[in-house]
């Protein structure tokens, strides 16, 4: 990097960018112009920094003073005090934050403080992921050049191994062993492929990896290219990707100009290159074998396995598919060595997860976590806990595939055994916690609705048999579910499980078995009593207006669909036919004048 | 076709021509549709007879392939594309208020384009900005914390806006 007396961090991602970082970023140049400070400060532009809800976020190093909010009229304030006169700006800066401030301090340094670790994510909010002497600067690429340099094939595949490296995308494959299968094949043509196609609905951590560092990706698969002896690597990421693809697009042109990708790689006699391919809004197409269809240019089906990628894949060859977490953990691995890695984890789980924390915790965002964290620590310690005084109900991991576990399971361990014995998975990376206010029965509807939408419609049971479960929880939530229903879910979950062909037919009822395995009252108070403790399913629920009203009108200003009537200081009225349960008046009356029921 | 439409269709068969030229070329079937949506904001029947035509695939395939996949649109959308955030984080904090007031405020389903051609309305899954959820999208910006009322507002002053441009 260059010699730079302070290095700005600017967040840059989907948060903050709608927060107006851009405006922020021209508002900064223009200052630091002023003060003649372009030479002596460098401003960088970080993916998603996990703060979001305190965005924008603007980090100066050395120092790691780190600004929250920061608004255009802030920026004289700051350059002024901060750049010139090195007095930090008290009044901006975020202490309360539990969620990234607590780890490393030190511009670059991989190192941890409190209960985040960041392996994966390591540079991201460090360095500009747009410029790859940032990277460069950061041992980029040195992992390939070791590998390329001094160790065989077979040895880089043995220390991948030795780092007890497992599968970020969901299933937690043993990285290692899928390289050696695929290294074993004997063809004329091999392939590489990134999994980027971040199917979870509630998850953003591959898009953020590679908007935050999109170079460590492409390390990752250059070193796979090696060891397993294929000349091409392709990116499939989600088209609604737009700045992470543009991302790796400038990326992959710089690495070209470095020599990184392309004929003979670093001077070696080794070739390889990497081309990004577009998905088109298939959460089935995250599915290998459905993604591999997808790149052939066809509908993305999945197909019986075996055959599996490593052996057929990719245009009838061996091909080596991976996650975009998993590809960043590779360079680190290499570097410091498949030991080191295992040291990391628990038994059965090596290295860090990252999570994507949201719903209703005070701190949402990335974390990236030592596998064995607890849950308990995710929420509390890092996530700060639940807003607004509000009850813990359950936290949800593994998304459209994964389960609800209750409080009673907040201290077991993040790995792919525990969870799974917990009742839930490890999934990709989506965590949501959830609340009081929120139905069980609902949410259970929420998934199934996205898996019945998103079933490839192949096998029938997993077609058919989701649209019967979605019509069933329909119905419950609508206040006309029947005895019987609970165990007619049970038995339906169970037979698509077992003869669905493909993982996301074999997931898909998850979310409802575990709600009803672990909230099962709440879905019999929704059959017997019809109703919704959680206030939340709007056929069981109502807003009139009762005699304290004292016609403020705060209720009829605020209605989003005209649905309230009165004269003022006379008693309102709702109409129920326009009225779409949202609840704002209820909120609004001062007067305790809305009745919920 | 338009004089317009011919300019597009012929930066579509130059990117044709360019995925024809390598290897698998069948494959670049996706990564044509994709182009012809940049260009056409859908994917237009005589476009695909065209592209059947270039890239010498039944046109039954391509419509298959097009279908299959939620990211083309096969009829015209409307000026400004509301995508409302249904990803899990948005879920939990109430997206389905705003997608049900979005629906009464502009008449429409999901997928559907108003009658003054306006707006489109689509779902979205997580857009990345869970830390605001319930968020949602038009064209390129994304809105944040929304609430009911907050919603209409930010669709009135697009209407606003429109209104004014006329004027
Ligand atoms: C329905 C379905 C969706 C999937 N979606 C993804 C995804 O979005 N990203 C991903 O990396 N893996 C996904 N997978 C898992 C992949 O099939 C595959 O196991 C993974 O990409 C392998 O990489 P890994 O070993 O590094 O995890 C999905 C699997 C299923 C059944
Ligand atoms: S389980 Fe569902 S998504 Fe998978 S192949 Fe069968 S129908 Fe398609
Ligand atoms: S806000 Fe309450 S008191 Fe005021 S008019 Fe509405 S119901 Fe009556
Ligand atoms: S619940 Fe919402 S829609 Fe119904 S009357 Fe109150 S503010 Fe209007
Ligand atoms: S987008 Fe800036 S902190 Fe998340
Ligand atoms: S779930 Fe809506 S932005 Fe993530």
């Amino acid at each position: 990097m260059k010699e730079t007396k302070y290095k700005l961090t600017l967040c840059d991602g989907t948060a903050c960018i709608q927060n107006q970082s851009k405006v922020l970023h021209q508002a900064l140049e223009a200052e630091l112009d002023k003060h003649g400070l372009r030479q002596s400060v460098s401003i960088h532009l970080s993916g998603c920094l996990g703060i979001c809800q305190k965005g924008p976020v603007l980090i100066v190093n050395p120092g790691y003073i780190m600004y929250g909010r920061v608004q255009v009229e802030d920026i004289p304030e700051i350059v002024e005090s901060h750049l010139v006169r090195n007095k930090a700006v008290t009044r901006l800066i975020i202490t309360e934050d539990h969620l990234y401030n607590r780890f490393f301090r030190i511009f670059g340094d991989v190192d941890f403080f409190g209960k985040q670790m960041r392996i994966c994510l390591r540079n991201c909010g460090v360095i500009d992921p747009e410029n790859i002497d940032d990277y460069l600067s950061l041992r980029g690429y040195e992992a390939l050049a070791k590998a390329l340099e001094s160790m065989t094939p077979e040895e880089v595949i043995a220390e991948v191994k030795k780092s007890g490296l497992r599968g970020r995308g969901g299933a937690g494959f043993p990285t290692g062993l899928k390289w050696e299968f695929t290294a074993k094949q004997t063809a004329d043509d091999k392939y590489v492929i990134c999994n980027a196609d971040e199917g979870d609905p509630g998850a953003f951590m591959d898009r953020s990896a590679i908007e935050g560092d999109p170079h460590t990706v492409l390390e990752g698969m250059i070193i796979a290219g090696y060891a397993i002896g294929a000349k091409k690597g392709i990116i499939y990421i989600r088209a609604e990707y737009p700045l992470a693809i543009e991302r790796l697009e400038k990326a992959i042109a710089a690495a070209r100009e470095h020599g990184i990708l392309g004929a003979n790689v670093l001077g070696s006699d080794f070739s390889f290159d990497i081309e990004i391919r577009l998905g088109a809004g298939a959460f089935v197409c995250g599915e290998e074998t459905a993604l591999i269809h997808s790149i052939e240019g066809h509908r993305g089906m999945p197909r019986p396995r075996p055959p599996y990628p490593s052996v057929k894949g990719l245009f009838g060859k061996p091909t080596l598919i991976n996650n975009v977490e998993t590809w960043a953990s590779i360079p680190v691995i290499l570097l410091d060595g498949g030991k080191w890695f295992s040291t990391v984890g628990t038994e059965t789980s090596k290295g860090t997860k990252v999570f994507a924390l949201a719903g209703k915790v005070h701190n949402t965002g990335l974390v990236e976590v030592p596998m064995g964290t607890t849950l308990r620590e995710i929420i509390y310690d890092i996530g700060g806990g639940i807003p607004n005084g509000k009850t813990f109900k359950a936290v949800q991991t593994g998304g459209p595939s994964g389960g609800c576990l209750p409080a009673k399971y907040l201290d077991t361990q993040i790995d792919y055994e525990s969870l799974a014995k917990a009742g839930s998975i490890m999934g990709s990376g989506g965590m949501i916690v959830i609340d009081e206010d929120s139905c069980m029965v609902g949410l259970a509807k929420f998934f199934i609705e996205f898996t019945q939408d998103e079933s490839c419609g192949k096998c029938t049971p997993c077609r058919e048999g989701t649209k019967r479960m979605y019509e069933i929880l329909t119905r419950i939530t609508e206040g006309k579910g029947q005895p019987g229903d609970i165990e007619k879910l049970e038995r339906l979950g169970e037979m698509i499980k077992r003869s669905s062909l493909c993982g996301l037919g074999q997931s898909a009822p998850n979310p409802v078995l575990s709600t009803i395995k672990n909230f099962r009252e709440e879905y019999e108070e929704h059959i017997h009593s019809k109703k919704c403790r959680a206030g939340q399913c709007a056929a069981m629920l109502s807003y009139t207006v009762n005699v304290k009203c004292v016609g403020c009108g705060a209720c009829k200003r605020i209605c989003p669909v005209g649905a309230v009537e009165g004269t003022r200081k006379e008693k309102h009225l709702i109409l129920q036919d326009k009225c779409i349960r949202c609840g704002q008046c209820y909120e609004v009356c001062k007067f305790d004048a809305i009745t919920k029921a | 076709m338009t004089e317009l439409a011919q300019d597009k269709m012929a930066v579509l068969h130059e990117f044709i021509a360019e995925a024809a030229a390598k290897e698998y070329a069948e494959s670049y079937l996706i990564a044509v549709l994709h182009k012809a949506q940049e260009l056409f904001g859908y994917l237009p029947r005589q476009v695909m007879d065209e592209v059947a035509e270039a890239l010498q695939i039944p046109t039954a395939h391509i419509w298959g392939v097009a279908t299959f996949y939620h990211y083309f649109n096969l009829e015209p959308i409307g000026k400004h594309v509301i995508s409302v955030c249904m990803g899990t984080a948005c879920y939990v904090k109430g997206a389905t208020k705003i997608l049900d007031v979005l629906k009464k405020e502009l008449g429409v389903q999901i997928g559907q384009t108003t009658e003054d051609r306006l707006f489109t309305l689509q779902e979205a899954r997580c857009l990345g900005a869970c830390g605001i959820a319930p968020v949602i999208m038009i064209d390129d910006k994304i809105y944040g914390e929304l609430d009911a009322k907050k919603t209409v507002e930010v669709i009135n002053q697009i209407r606003k806006a429109e209104g004014d441009g006329q004027k």
